[in-house]
């Protein structure tokens, strides 16, 4: 107070003392004892652990924390700092500043740690010590690696994925979205099936994620058992394992369906003819006679689970003759479509006989004479389909276009190796029987990368790589003027750490 | 020559007996240790007298004296007057003063020249001061601390102060009081120097737990090594200002 009143205040310098056990001179302190005296006075780290033993798991290299949790940490490591210090007792009695590590041969089994703490002694005088505690490592395997060690294949929870149609375009396109999102980092074992993929997880939880991934990206059903594998009746402890049955809808993109009558009534009395244009975890249907779309989510679905009428397999190829555009152009949910009436004849039938057909469809807006169209062939086709022939008087169109066919401008490409590749799950397969499925599942797949090609909004989940071994060809250029292919910002280049090769690290 | 000694196994000697030139003053104690001890060394010299005041044993705190006069507080009960004024000699003049701060040790130190007293003191008793006790008062602080009479002890020959005292206080302090002052601590680090020891001119006594490097700061600044009894007889007063530093 007298400093703000302006009074003149004498400079005070600290005079010194004598400190009172030793004589020497120093600095008046709360104890009036010089540091020295003071520390063979009172010893602060008197009753502070020195010795501690800490157990070490030297498959996984984690430290326990009792009682059950294992920590993983690096030797010299923040994590293992902070473990260490946890696990002294007693250190809430004085206040730690400092702790570091003192090396020790990683061999040794020894850590060791400084620590500076500081209390409060005599007549309120703060010390500041330094002290070493040793930590003595001993081995010990923690519970997951000993049960791994006991059986390798040993999983917990299975997670089945179904499909049941007959082929495997969903699990393809499936498999690329699980590499994307990192899905099944935590699955023991993969392992495909007849019909469907076995997921493998050594936790219940990392199941239940999985399965709920699935349920983002497809419309499934589900359930889920357990079976009783060991029971301690001493301490009430239960182990299960856990299987969850995942079925994914038949339907899947590009087929054609006929709706039972609830169905199509309930939506809106749809024309019974659809096509389903996408699938993620609901079903988009378009009529394409009268451009209708609507969506049927996963429960909606499986509560009248019907199957598709006409799936990829039966398409067959169609040569556009003649087109007259209806309607103009519209945008369907993302998508542009155009009614138009078009005069197809069937490529087997086209130039041996007269067989025309004047039908309608969507896809106005891409095709003009000349074209190739891939569609159903209902005239011909011979369905069994209980909800097709419930419909009475309908009035059944002899050819439904699915999609344009680039399948001549194919043919010059044809074993040429594309610009990009995929990642694959590491799967285990069963040894194929015969050549002829071999065949099969190079076909589908070889289809599959095409059907990536011709749609951008199947790409927009999938991470494409550039494939190092493609060099373009000079004649490239001159030929596809609208040959669906992949431009290349969208290839994402594959993070390669081998010493030989550049890092090449660009993403777009 | 300083003594170690203890009142009831406590150090804080200062606050249990009182010691001047001309006499003595010790608390009624359970044991006669501790009277014994200064009828051992100043038996023949100056009275050494059993007392209480106010009924208590902190003598030492309460009263405030040196070879002139003795101050008591108004808490004295009149047995107490009375038995001092009958033992202590006759130009020791006993006065009990009325004053607010009755613990009249904590707030006044003096020696047979100057007394220092608390800022806060009536104006009537620093007068009194200055009359009974035949001093020069000044109001001053030590180190901060407003209770003088616990932060520093001082004879005619030399003063012992709060070791956090600065150098300008130091300065200052020895300017006022014409003698050598040290900053200095009693009883293994205490910085209540004149509850840990009683001192005068040729003798000291300080509580147990004194380092030796203390009793040696003490001896060197009280001059007590080679001061003899008889040397009370001369007025030595330092023309010289000396403080250790």
């Amino acid at each position: 107070m007298a400093e703000e009143a302006g009074v003149f205040m004498v400079p005070q310098t600290v005079g010194s003392v004598l400190c009172c056990k030793c004589g020497v001179r120093m600095a008046p302190n709360a104890a009036n004892m010089c540091v020295r005296c003071l520390r063979s006075e009172v010893d602060i780290t008197e009753g502070l652990q020195k010795h501690v033993i800490i157990l070490h798991c030297p498959e996984c290299n984690c430290y326990l924390q009792p009682p059950r949790t294992w920590i993983k940490a690096e030797l010299e490591s923040k994590e293992l700092l902070t473990f260490c210090i946890k696990r002294l007792k007693n250190l809430n009695k004085v206040r730690l500043v400092h702790a570091e590590f003192i090396w020790t041969e990683p061999h040794s089994k020894r850590i060791k740690v400084k620590l500076s703490v500081q209390k409060e002694v005599l007549h309120g005088a703060i010390l500041e010590q330094s002290y070493v505690v040793e930590y003595v490592q001993q081995e010990q395997m923690c519970d997951s690696c000993s049960r791994i060690q006991a059986n390798p294949d040993q999983w917990v929870a299975a997670v089945q994925l179904r499909q049941h149609v007959s082929h495997r375009r969903t699990f393809f396109y499936l498999e690329q979205l699980i590499l994307k999102h990192d899905a099944a980092v935590h699955a023991i074992k993969i392992k495909q099936m007849d019909h469907g993929i076995d997921f493998f997880f050594g936790n219940r939880s990392h199941a239940v994620k999985f399965v709920e991934f699935v349920g983002k990206v497809a419309p499934i059903r589900s359930r889920h058992d357990k079976q009783l594998v060991s029971h301690d009746s001493k301490s009430n402890n239960y182990n299960y394992k856990y299987t969850f049955s995942v079925e994914l809808s038949p339907v899947c993109r590009e087929d054609l369906i006929c709706l039972p009558p609830r169905v199509a009534v309930s939506l809106g009395n749809l024309g019974p003819l659809v096509i389903c244009t996408k699938v993620t975890n609901s079903i988009a249907l378009l009529d394409p006679f009268t451009l209708r779309h609507c969506f049927l989510d996963a429960d909606q679905y499986w509560r009248s689970s019907f199957k598709p009428l006409l799936t990829s397999r039966q398409l067959i190829e169609y040569i556009v003759l003649d087109v007259e555009i209806i309607s103009p152009e519209v945008n369907i949910g993302g998508s542009r479509y155009a009614l138009a009436d078009v005069q197809v004849a069937r490529v087997s039938d086209f130039g041996k006989n007269d067989t025309i057909f004047s039908v309608k469809s969507h896809l106005g807006h891409l095709l003009s004479p000349g074209d190739y169209a891939l569609g159903y062939d209902l005239y011909g086709a011979n369905t069994n389909d209980i909800d097709f022939d419930s419909y009475r008087g309908l009035v059944v169109p002899e050819a439904i276009l699915i999609k344009k066919s680039y399948e001549e401008k194919r043919q010059k490409k044809r074993g040429k190796p594309r610009s990009w590749k995929l990642k694959n799950l590491n799967m285990e397969v069963e040894e194929s029987r015969n050549r002829v499925e071999d065949e099969k599942k190079n076909t589908e797949y070889e289809e599959f990368l095409r059907d990536l090609e011709e749609n951008p909004e199947m790409r927009f989940n999938i991470s494409l790589y550039r494939n190092r071994d493609y060099q373009p060809s000079e004649i490239a250029s001159t030929v596809d003027g609208d040959f669906p292919s992949i431009p290349i910002e969208e290839l994402l280049a594959d993070l390669d750490l081998s010493e030989n090769e550049d890092e090449d690290d660009m993403h777009d | 020559m300083a003594t170690r000694l203890q009142f009831e196994n406590n150090c804080e000697v200062g606050v249990f007996s009182k010691l001047t030139n001309g006499y003595c003053l010790v608390a009624i104690g359970g044991s006669e240790n501790f009277y014994s001890i200064f009828e051992d060394e100043l038996a023949g010299v100056i009275p050494v007298v059993k007392t209480s005041i106010a009924g208590t044993r902190i003598i030492g705190r309460l009263c405030a004296g040196n070879k002139n006069g003795l101050l008591l507080p108004h808490t004295t009960t009149d047995q107490e007057l009375q038995h001092l004024r009958n033992s202590l000699p006759d130009q020791v003049v006993v006065q009990r003063i009325d004053e607010r701060l009755s613990a009249l040790g904590n707030c006044i130190s003096c020696n047979d020249h100057v007394a220092l007293t608390h800022p806060d003191l009536d104006k009537e008793t620093e007068e009194m001061i200055a009359d009974v006790l035949g001093v020069e008062v000044f109001r001053q602080t030590v180190a901060g601390n407003i209770l003088v009479g616990s932060y520093c002890a001082f004879s005619n020959r030399g003063g012992l102060v709060h070791p956090h005292t600065s150098i300008e206080d130091l300065d200052e302090l020895s300017t006022l009081l014409q003698v050598p002052l040290v900053a200095g601590t009693v009883n293994r680090g205490s910085d209540v120097i004149a509850a840990g020891m009683i001192v005068n001119d040729w003798t000291a006594f300080c509580g147990s737990d004194t380092t030796a490097t203390e009793l040696s700061v003490i001896e060197s600044v009280f001059k007590l090594r080679e001061a003899q009894p008889s040397d009370i007889v001369q007025d030595m007063r330092k023309s010289l200002i000396d403080s250790y530093l």
